[in-house]
């Protein structure tokens, strides 16, 4: 009989709950990669993972750690509590860009000012999913929404905000980078990412996040393959990739 | 020697809260309760506990749930501006099931108002203060020394039920000063909490929750939450009644009015008008027993008098079911009552 | 038993602390009392005014329309305040700083040279303890030992060395008041 051997499988991080995403997202993706880190760093025991409004707003299901919901904006608000009451967990949010840079702007930018040490994982995917496409604090200039049919006129509704560059100049004592999952390469650089940011909080070193640019075929009216070559093509001109700031001072 | 300590009515809650083992804070400044705020900026450190100075009043209340979800003791603090931003946050706690702590030293409304006394925050603190179907427990505290015990009965609530409550004071309980005796309460070490998260470790996973599954689901939580608070209804009303034998006509006041409204009650009794005084304590669940009791002790009229344009009169008509006369005596924006001005209405509405 | 007082001066006097001295004295003779304060932008303005209230029942409103009591440490305050005192009640003030007589003849005008007295003694700044001193002496039931222990209360601890020079302006203004009563 011939031998079996595991090449694939589910990280321990993660529960077998079917993902509720539409085909193409890029959520379950970066929920893996996640799942995967915290498979390798053994911190499932010692996580906290803070849920958002929006798509991933049942992402608890996903995560086989504890888990807490946050409304609309305010998870970096409820990690703050959480982690100063529990300073030994590991707690992350899960935000969307409609969650992180437009209802939570407040909370994100003082969380990142103070350095609270947790982990930020931010999923761009320039619009409103959940509630059907409108327009996003991301969504780029011309980009057809919901809200703005005809596209997004920055002199009406204003220009998209870059949250990575905006925070690396607020939080001193950060890892905050950019990343893309559009394909395997850069998929692998986002798990690398995503690993940093959650080892500057457990090094006590600083705050942690990842805005991690992401497809969303449905809202975006495209199918999934050409969802990705949107993101090559027009979000990373606009959104570069790379790292802002890291709190290690050989990277400095 | 006396053991009581002159202390401010902001200073008595930060002393209750301690006293229950309160150890976070989290809040964001406004007058009139600042000086409970500065209180626990210094006294927490000094007791091992964290204070922290959050971006608005909604960042601070969600980051009292955070707090709350890690299973520990924690509160927060406004005035009435901030104190509307907290709803958002409150709605948050009562669906997560969680307990907190939130001090309302309220002052005069509407919009951004003024910073003196006023007793306008009672709708929107027996009312929930946020969307969907909850309560908050509300206390209603009428001196420095009840400032101090009810907070910390507040705490205890908090943790018995799994739910948020608010103790409303005003700009004056929070400035006044009183002799406190420390004493009366023992120092609680709080029971650590088997549903709070901390890390799963090598057990099941935790998930707290503001939001469930499942429509059928969501109906389910609605039923739990309504029979909790009909436990709440049926075991927390507390209030204090004074002259009630023979009286022909009750004043019914809290907080600060209720202080007031004793001089003249007394002054009236003086003058041989026969008046009593009803004071609800818990203003959520509103003590609707203590008023039928009234109702069947043959009292007729009913003075309702606070600091506002008519709120808790609402709760008086509800408990009494159109059974006796309820007038009102309600002044908003920050008017304080002076004794013989009560004393007045009194004598009109005596017959 | 009621004794309604207002204490009243402008900001840097120590209004606030012989109000609440004056509410330390009364709960060591075992009374009840209350201390409400002027607070926020209004104390901004320069004036301060803190109502004391002390009965031997409980103590309704902390705050006051009318008072058996007022002490004025400055012109301005005794301008403002005078009409508000009851018929028979005690009219004390800093003569020190305040030259036009009060213009009530129903009440019982008590005359402290606070200011005066404090800087004899050196400590100008004690002017508000000569004060509480006199207006004790003037209510008369408020003992010199119920104040002493009060001063351990009030001045917080790096404080604590200041407690003599205080006693010394509490007594010195007892005793003005004992001898022209």
């Amino acid at each position: 009989m011939a031998e079996w051997k595991c090449v694939f499988r589910l990280p321990r991080a993660m529960t077998d709950v079917p993902f509720p995403y539409c085909p193409g997202c890029s959520h379950g993706i970066i929920h893996r990669l996640v799942a995967e880190v915290m498979d390798e760093l053994d911190i499932t025991g010692k996580a906290i993972g803070i849920t958002s409004a929006g798509c991933s707003v049942r992402n608890w299901r996903q995560f086989d750690c504890d888990m807490v919901m946050a409304l609309h904006g305010r998870g970096p608000a409820v990690a703050t509590g959480l982690k100063r009451a529990r300073p030994e967990a590991i707690v992350f949010t899960y935000q969307g860009d409609g969650d992180l840079a437009a209802i939570g702007t407040g909370e994100i930018i003082h969380a990142a000012s103070r350095c609270e040490r947790i982990t930020v994982i931010y999923v761009n995917n320039g619009v409103f999913g959940a509630t059907g496409g409108q327009q996003a604090p991301t969504t780029l200039i011309e980009q057809k929404t919901t809200s703005y049919p005809k596209g997004r006129d920055p002199r009406f509704s204003g220009y998209p905000l870059k949250m990575a560059e905006l925070l690396s100049m607020v939080s001193p004592d950060s890892y905050i980078a950019r990343t893309s999952v559009h394909d395997v390469k850069h998929i692998l650089a986002t798990k690398k990412a995503i690993r940093e940011a959650f080892s500057v909080q457990m090094e006590d070193l600083g705050f942690g996040l990842v805005e991690i640019l992401s497809a969303c075929p449905t809202n975006w009216k495209l199918d999934p393959l050409s969802s990705l070559e949107r993101i090559k093509r027009e979000v990373i001109p606009y959104y570069p990739l790379g790292t802002f700031s890291s709190p290690r001072k050989e990277a400095r | 020697m006396s053991t009581k300590i002159l202390m401010r009515g902001n200073e008595a809650v930060g002393e209750g809260a301690l006293r229950a083992g309160c150890r976070f804070f989290f809040g964001y400044p406004i007058t009139p309760q600042n000086e409970l705020f500065e209180f626990m900026a210094t006294r927490l450190p000094q007791c091992g506990g964290t204070f922290l100075q959050s971006e608005s009043e909604l960042a601070g209340i969600h980051m009292i749930l955070g707090a709350a979800a890690g299973g520990v003791r924690c509160m927060t603090s406004s005035s009435g501006p901030g104190f509307t931003l907290m709803g958002e946050g409150l709605t948050a706690l009562a669906a997560a099931r969680l307990p907190a702590v939130v001090v309302c030293v309220s002052r005069a409304g509407p919009g951004l108002g003024r910073i003196a006394s006023a007793q306008s925050d009672y709708r929107l603190s027996t009312r929930g203060g946020g969307h969907g179907d909850y309560q908050c427990i509300v206390l209603g505290p009428g001196s420095a020394q009840e400032l101090y015990e009810l907070t910390y009965l507040a705490f205890e609530l908090a943790d018995r039920y799994s739910t948020p409550v608010i103790v409303l004071s005003d700009a004056i309980l929070g400035q006044m000063m009183e002799p406190v005796e420390l004493d009366t309460l023992p120092v609680i070490d709080p029971p650590e909490k088997e549903w709070a998260v901390r890390g799963k470790g090598k057990n099941p996973r935790k998930v707290i929750k503001v939001a469930p599954h499942t429509d059928q689901e969501l109906v389910e939580w609605n039923r739990h939450l309504k029979k909790k608070y009909e436990l709440i209804r049926e075991k927390e009303q507390r209030y204090e009644a004074q002259d009630i034998d023979g009286a022909s006509l009750v004043v019914v006041a809290f907080g600060s009015t209720s202080r007031i409204a004793q001089d003249a009650v007394m002054q009236a009794r003086e003058e041989g008008l026969a008046v009593g005084l009803f004071r609800p304590i818990s203003l959520w669940p509103f003590p609707e027993k203590g008023m039928k009791e009234l109702r069947q002790a043959g009292i007729e009229r009913f003075l309702v008098v606070e600091a506002n344009n008519g709120q808790m009169i609402e709760d008086v008509r509800l408990a009494l079911c159109g059974s006796a006369e309820v007038i009102q005596y309600g002044v908003g924006g920050g008017h304080i009552f002076a004794p013989d001005e009560i004393y007045e209405q009194i004598k009109m509405a005596v017959r | 038993m009621l004794e309604e007082i207002l204490v009243a001066g402008f900001g840097g006097q120590g209004v606030m602390l012989l109000g609440q001295l004056l509410s330390y004295g009364a709960i060591y003779e075992g009374l009840e009392v209350t201390f409400f304060p002027s607070y926020g932008p209004e104390m901004r303005g320069g004036t301060a005014n803190c109502t004391v209230v002390i009965s031997d029942q409980r103590i309704g409103s902390p705050v006051r329309n009318r008072f058996t009591a007022l002490l004025a440490m400055n012109q301005a305050s005794l301008e403002r305040f005078s009409p508000f005192v009851k018929p028979g009640g005690i009219l004390a003030y800093n003569t020190t700083l305040i030259e036009a007589l009060p213009r009530r003849e129903d009440v019982r005008i008590i005359k402290i040279p606070a200011t005066q007295i404090a800087s004899d003694l050196g400590n100008p700044q004690t002017a508000n303890m000569v004060a509480a001193g006199g207006l004790a002496a003037a209510l008369g039931f408020i003992s010199l030992e119920a104040l002493f222990k009060g001063l351990y209360r009030v001045l917080p601890e790096h404080r604590h060395a200041l407690i003599s020079i205080n006693q010394e302006a509490i007594k010195r203004g007892m005793e003005c008041v004992s001898i022209s009563e």
